[in-house]
Order: structure tokens, then C-alpha cells, then sequence
């Protein structure tokens, strides 16, 4: 083989490989891209049960309840909406009432059911999806900066 | 006073790497020798002076002086001593002070063991390296100074984050630092060969050390942290794809690489601008690694900071050395000629394939990375890209390199034979053919991944075996040679077998623990039983006891296989007051097909209830084994003689050896 048909063997496999992974990464993406929704955004748009999506906001106080079979809900409020919520399994541990959190899941017949909820590691912290989403709602009265260790 | 004594120390050390950056590097251009000879000395000073800033802000900690802002969120007099020393660097500002520290440290390193280096190129080298400290001072200095004073002083501190104190996070992040900031004298060589414009087999013997000394160390700092996440988040998992693990993971792919380019160029005296944009590569992931995760673009336990003013910082900090250092590549790179041909069956090929793909998958992990911060600048939804995007994309992507892999060693330089090496390796097929076999058959529906990761790891695993097999002619030749041959193997050939034998156990663990993890979630009153893959957990009820500083609450199970005791489990739920901060300390026991995993959660009504989690994770502990070995193999490698850095020019006696024995790493 010439040095030319050489490299371009190597320029072919690589071509090859990259080929392959946009391949793998739209096929991905099509799939497993989850998008951010705030309680008024989803009464807004009904997503399909089809659809992971993303919740965000403050649970709302006095909202927490566990029926049965380490099943809890609660509702997850923008302050502007609210949206019940469903999870069954051990709640992070700085999982409060009050407290901004992040639940991803389907929305089924009007209930949020989530098979994961986050709550940052602090107790100052809020994500700032959720932080966003409360200021979208026009009801933002915290501090500007949120505060983070 | 230790305070300002640091923050001196601080300044100080900027104005010596402003030194170190300009002097030496000009005295190389124009060849002053006094100006290249003061290179040793700032990178020496520069190095005192970072220990006596770090040391001086671990004094603060340890005398708990609440004067210090710092000390005043991070820490209390309550907390056990080795969380005082850990909480120095177990935020912002701190774990940026560790970093310059271990820049230095490196710096001074290299001006300490680079004796046989050319002086003009060692100028170059250290004063690329100050060049970096100089923006990282600068960035401490201006926007995130550790001794920051606070008037008046409180009496009391607000703790560390519970979830850091932890022995396996007190040593998480030096260990991480070691490898991320250890890629920069690899940058650091790489930039100065840009400028000479020469890259030759000795420079690849130079940098292979340095680049194996930061890969063992960053392969350390992520098996640690994702040690950390498997038994203290409770979540029974070990990766999750994180952005910040990905900020990890991503030096650690290019870093992989360059390793084995830099064999290619040593042996062969080729793909030399190749290796170099890998150097450059490695450390830019690195320092966008530090962006990612000091900068408060992404929300994780990592991001301390969310001062915007910071962020900027650092972007135009990664903005000039990335670019500046491209900039250089396209303009320099073009005079690094390769004169060494090869065809593509060879070993040659190998690496190079072993490289295509591990920047593909780099490539990959970065876009997943960084698109949901894309979309959200240019005003688009907010979106996350989770571990189900990774799995898809990344795992199909080493399937072919594994499998090569094990090919790989068999081939010759230059020109290799693709079949003889495939017939080497027919019991090794079978093995791997056996292996899946096995594991399918344990759960006819179970997930296929799992089954190609066990076929996977015992198709890398018996390679290596056969490998060495061949090489030392066992059977083939009378005992006696091939004891021979196995003593006169290089310690940097067996490197690569450990190491290459340690991802085949690590690969074994993830199949297992990703495959065939069974989980159960569930209320349990005392004396209630759960079975959970084969072993039957009986709740005993939760009591209360105190830690240092936190309260415990502990729930007891008593595990049975068979009916028999197996044993006994205390699941823990700590209750930090002064962060007002619960954490989950899992209750794990490791036997080596998989670990039993037990977690306490909240009560539940009034009959002494709780909510657990249990579950069976399956030949996690090979996991940790296989990267314990790999960074066996790198530390066996590094160490080999060729690469000992007092060792100058032993090239001409080793090419004497004949190809057969001579090794790749």
C-alpha cells in the first residue's frame, strides 16, 4: 500500500467511527433528551405520559403525605401552580417542605409520578431551574443571588 | 496571622511565576544561559511559597479561627480533626489554593528530576507551567482569596457539608488534582516542543512518567469518587453520568490516549502532532473540568461557587490556553515530521485505532456534556441529557476497542498479521463464548449488555493471558527459556497486561452491577423479611446512638441465606445539627459475587416502620479490584527504567534487545 492509501485508511475508520456515533447520538437523543418543566408549563401543555420530563419548583408546604407501601406524594408549586406528585422509594435526604426540588418522571392522568427526585446537597441551595421557574411566575421574592457553599 | 502570612506567601508566589513565565522562556529563545538557569530556582520558590500559603490555611482550620470567612462556612470546633485539614480543601477557594499547590508541586518536580532534560527545553517546560499558575494565582487572588477576613468574628463556624466528611472525599480531591493538574506538565512539554519545533523519541520518554504518574493518580481520584457516591448517596449506584463525573472522566479518556500515542512515538518515531494536540487536548479537559465544576454552571455537590464574576474568570482563563495553545498547534504543528511508516495491520494501527475511538467517545461524553448548557445559552428549553444518552451512545462505541484490544499486543510493529494473532487467541474466543454463555444462562431475559459485558471482560482478560502465553513460548520452547523470557519481560510490558487486565475485572464489575442489580423498595415493621436476590433481610427494628458530631440513627437487619445467619447489617442515617444536614451511610457487605446493600429511610407511622431499600449489586467489588490493578499496571510502567528520569539516552542499548521482548506499555 502507498503511504497516501495508508492514512486514508486511517482518515476512512475514522470517518467511519464518527459516523457511527452521530449515528448513536441522534438516535439518543431523540429518545433520552428530557426537558425542564415548571407546574405552569406543564398545566399549560399536557405533556403526553410518553414523554420523561423534568419538574421543578418547592414542595409545597403541608402538601407531604405517605399512603401505603413507601409511596408519598406531595405537590410541587411554582407559587404561581401546583402539581401532585407521586414517588415511591427513599426521599433524598435533604428532601423538605419548602425546599426547591427537582422530580423526573411521566405526567399521567394529571399526577406527576416520579421514579426520581433531587434535592441538592444544602440547605441554602435551590437549582436554578427551579429558581427560574419561580421568577417566570412573577413571584420570585428571595434574594437575587441564590445562595450556594 | 497565619492568615495574612498566606495570603503574603500568595502574592508573592505570583510575582515569582510572573518571573518564571517571561525570563527563562526568553533566555531559551535568544540562549542566555543566566536567564534559562533561573527556572529552577522560581519553580523551587514557587513551590515554597504555595506550601507555606496551604499550610498556613490549614493552620487556620485546625485553630478553628473564625476571623477567616472560610473557616467560618466550612468548619466548627465540633469536627473531627481530619475533617479540619479535608474542609481546607473541601471548597471553592480552598480546593483552588490545593491546585496551584500541586501545580507547583509538579513544577518543582520536574525542575528536581529533570536532570537529563536540555536546559533550554526544561526553561520552556517550567515556564509554560508558570504561565498556567500565574492565571490560577491571579483568579485566587482576585475573586476567590481563602483568607478573607470577617469582622466581627462569630463565635462558631457553620460545619462542613456533611456528605464531605467522609475519609474517602478527604482524599477524593487531592488525588483528583494530582491527576487533572499532572496533565499539565504534558501540556507543558508539549507546548515547548511546539515552540522548538521537534518532537522526538526522547521527548516521548520524557512525558510517558509524567503522564502515567497523572493517569494513576486521576484513575485513584475517580474510582474514589465514585466509591463515595456508591455508599454514601444510597442510591446503590456507582456512576450516574453526572456532568462533574464526566468533567472526570473526560481528561481521563484523552489522558488514555495520549498514553498510547506517546508510545507510537517513542517506539516509531510517528504520529507526532497527533500526540502533542492529545497533551493539549488531556489538560484542556482538564482545565474545563475545573470550569465545569468550580464555575456553578452546573448544579451538583461540587459546585461551591455561583459568583458569576468567577465563571467568566475561569472561561476566559480556559478560553486563552485552549485557544492560545491550538493557535500554536496549527501554526507549529505542521514542521513535527513523522518519519516512521506503517502499515495499518500493526501495532501502529492498534494504538492509533485505540485512539480514534477513545477521542470519539471523548467526543461524545463532551457533547452529552455540554449541549444542555448550549441549548440553555442560546435561550433554549432547559434540558438534561442523563445517563440514558450515555449508556446509548458510549458503551456501544468501546465494544469494538475492547475487542481489539486484546488483539492489539499480538500485532508486530509495522506490519502485523491480523489472522496468526486471531488464531492465538481461539481458546480465548471460546473462553469469552463460555463466559457470555454463563452469564445469559443465569437469566435467560436478563439485560443484554450485561451478557456482551461478561463476554467483553473475559475476552480482555484471557487475552492478556494469552499474550503474555506467547510471549514467553510456554510449551513451545523448553521451561527454562520460557522462564527466560518471562523474567527478561520489561516492567512496562507488564504494565500494560495489569492494565489491561485490571479494565477486564473493572469491566466484569460494571456488566455485573449495571446488568443484574436487583432492587427493593419497601415499608418493613420489625421483624418483617424481604427477600432480595436470594438472601432473605429481616428488619430488627432502628435505635438511636451519637456520633461526634451527629446523631445516629441506626437500622438493624439480619441477613439469611438458606435459613442460615449470613449476617448481620446496621444500615445508618446521620443527622448533622450544626449544617441541620441528614446523610445516608449505607450498610454494605461485599462478598466477591456482589455486595449485599441496605439502606434506612424515613419512619412511617407508629409501629416502629421504616421505609427501606435494599438491594443486591452484583460483582461491584471486581469493579473497585480492576482499578486498583490498572493503577498497579500504570505505577508498574512508570517505573520501568527506560522511562526513570535520571536515566538519559538508553535508547541505543535497548534497540540492541530484539523485537520480540521489546515492549510497548
Amino acid at each position: 500500500m502507498k503511504r497516501k492509501h495508508k492514512r486514508l485508511t486511517f482518515v476512512g475508520i475514522a470517518l467511519f467511527l464518527l459516523a457511527a456515533a452521530a449515528a448513536l447520538i441522534l438516535t439518543a437523543f431523540e429518545e433520552n433528551i428530557v426537558f425542564f418543566f415548571s407546574p405552569t408549563d406543564i398545566l399549560a401543555q399536557k405533556p403526553t405520559p410518553d414523554r420523561r420530563l423534568r419538574l421543578g419548583g418547592l414542595v409545597e408546604e403541608g402538601s407531604v403525605t405517605k399512603p401505603k407501601g413507601g409511596v408519598i406524594t406531595f405537590r410541587v408549586t411554582d407559587t404561581a401552580q401546583t402539581v401532585p406528585v407521586s414517588y415511591k422509594g427513599i426521599l433524598p435526604d435533604l428532601f423538605r417542605e419548602g425546599q426547591g426540588i427537582v422530580a423526573e418522571g411521566r405526567y399521567i392522568k394529571n399526577i406527576f409520578v416520579a421514579d426520581e427526585v433531587l434535592a441538592k446537597h444544602d440547605e441554602n441551595y435551590m437549582p436554578p431551574e427551579v429558581a427560574e421557574a419561580i421568577k417566570k411566575s412573577g413571584q420570585w421574592q428571595g434574594k437575587e443571588k441564590v445562595k450556594t457553599k | 496571622m497565619s492568615a495574612e502570612l498566606g495570603h503574603f506567601a500568595l502574592i508573592l508566589a505570583l510575582l515569582i511565576a510572573a518571573v518564571q513565565a517571561t525570563l527563562p522562556l526568553i533566555g531559551a529563545q535568544r540562549n542566555m544561559s543566566a536567564w534559562i538557569a533561573i527556572a529552577n530556582p522560581t519553580a523551587y520558590v514557587q513551590f515554597f511559597l504555595t506550601t507555606l500559603a496551604f499550610g498556613c490555611l490549614i493552620h487556620v482550620y485546625l485553630i478553628s479561627d473564625f476571623s477567616v470567612v472560610n473557616v467560618v462556612q466550612n468548619s466548627h470546633t465540633d469536627k473531627p480533626i481530619l475533617y479540619k485539614i479535608a474542609g481546607s480543601w473541601g471548597n471553592h477557594e480552598g480546593s483552588l489554593l490545593l491546585w496551584v499547590f500541586i501545580l507547583a508541586l509538579f513544577g518543582a518536580a520536574v525542575a528536581a528530576f529533570g536532570r537529563n532534560l536540555p536546559p533550554a527545553f526544561k526553561a520552556r517546560v517550567l515556564s509554560v507551567q508558570a504561565m498556567i499558575a500565574l492565571g490560577f494565582y491571579a483568579f485566587i487572588l482576585l475573586t476567590s482569596n481563602p483568607f478573607e477576613r470577617i469582622f466581627p468574628a462569630p463565635l462558631n463556624g457553620q460545619d462542613l457539608n456533611p456528605l464531605l466528611q467522609d475519609p474517602g472525599l478527604a482524599i477524593h480531591p487531592p488525588m483528583l488534582y494530582l491527576g487533572y493538574v499532572g496533565f499539565s506538565i504534558a501540556f507543558s512539554f508539549a507546548i515547548a516542543a511546539l515552540i522548538e519545533g521537534r518532537v522526538d523519541a526522547a521527548w516521548a520518554r520524557w512525558v510517558r512518567p509524567w503522564t502515567l504518574a497523572a493517569w494513576i493518580f486521576l484513575t485513584g481520584g475517580i474510582t474514589l469518587g465514585s466509591w463515595w457516591a456508591y455508599y454514601e448517596l444510597g442510591w446503590g449506584g456507582w456512576w450516574f453520568w453526572d456532568p462533574v463525573e464526566n468533567a472526570s472522566f473526560m481528561p481521563w479518556l484523552a489522558g488514555t490516549a495520549l498514553l498510547h500515542s506517546a508510545v507510537v512515538v517513542e517506539k516509531r518515531d510517528t504520529l507526532k502532532g497527533w500526540t502533542v494536540l492529545l497533551a493539549i487536548i488531556a489538560f484542556s479537559m482538564s482545565l474545563l473540568g475545573t470550569f465545569l465544576v468550580r464555575s456553578g454552571v452546573l448544579t451538583s455537590v461540587h459546585a461551591f461557587a455561583t459568583d458569576p464574576s468567577r465563571g467568566v474568570f475561569i472561561l476566559a482563563l480556559l478560553v486563552f490556553v485552549i485557544g492560545g495553545s491550538l493557535v500554536l498547534f496549527a501554526w507549529r504543528g505542521p514542521q513535527l515530521k513523522s518519519t516512521g511508516l506503517f502499515q495499518p495491520i500493526s501495532r501502529e494501527g492498534a494504538l492509533l485505532l485505540n485512539n480514534l475511538i477513545m477521542t470519539t467517545g471523548l467526543a461524545a461524553v463532551l457533547l452529552g456534556t455540554l449541549y444542555p448548557l448550549f441549548i440553555d445559552v442560546i435561550g433554549g428549553a432547559k434540558i438534561s441529557v442523563g445517563a440514558p444518552f450515555f449508556n446509548a451512545v458510549f458503551l456501544p462505541l468501546m465494544v469494538p476497542m475492547i475487542i481489539a484490544m486484546a488483539i492489539g499486543p499480538f500485532m508486530n510493529w509495522k506490519r502485523g498479521d491480523i489472522l496468526p494473532a486471531l488464531g492465538r487467541l481461539r481458546f480465548t474466543f471460546l473462553f469469552a463464548l463460555v463466559a457470555g454463555a454463563a452469564a445469559w444462562s443465569v437469566e435467560t431475559d436478563g439485560p443484554f449488555m450485561g451478557v456482551i459485558g461478561i463476554a467483553l471482560a473475559a475476552w480482555l482478560g484471557a487475552g492478556v493471558i494469552a499474550e503474555i502465553y506467547e510471549r514467553i513460548h510456554l510449551f513451545r520452547a523448553p521451561l527454562s527459556e520460557s522462564i527466560r523470557r518471562l523474567s527478561r519481560i520489561p516492567r512496562s510490558t507488564w504494565g500494560m497486561s495489569f492494565a489491561h487486565f485490571g479494565l477486564a475485572l473493572a469491566i466484569a464489575g460494571m456488566a455485573g452491577a449495571g446488568g443484574w442489580k436487583v432492587e427493593s423498595i419497601q415499608t418493613m415493621k420489625p421483624g418483617e423479611t424481604v427477600n432480595v436476590g436470594g438472601y432473605e433481610y429481616t428488619f430488627e427494628g432502628a435505635h438511636e446512638g451519637q456520633g461526634p458530631n451527629y446523631t445516629i440513627l441506626f437500622g438493624k437487619f439480619t441477613v439469611r441465606k438458606d435459613g442460615q445467619i449470613f449476617t448481620v447489617m446496621e444500615a445508618e442515617k446521620r443527622n448533622y445539627p450544626v449544617a441541620r444536614m441528614p446523610t445516608t451511610e449505607a450498610a454494605i457487605h461485599t462478598t466477591l459475587m456482589g455486595d449485599l446493600y441496605a439502606v434506612i429511610g424515613d419512619a412511617e407511622g407508629d409501629e416502629g416502620a421504616y421505609v427501606t431499600r435494599i438491594y443486591f449489586n452484583p460483582l461491584v467489588v471486581w469493579m473497585w479490584i480492576g482499578c486498583i490493578v490498572m493503577m498497579f499496571g500504570g505505577t508498574l510502567s512508570m517505573t520501568d527504567r527506560r522511562h526513570r528520569v535520571g536515566v538519559p539516552h538508553k535508547r541505543q542499548h535497548a534497540s540492541a534487545i530484539p523485537d520480540s521482548v521489546s515492549s510497548t506499555s
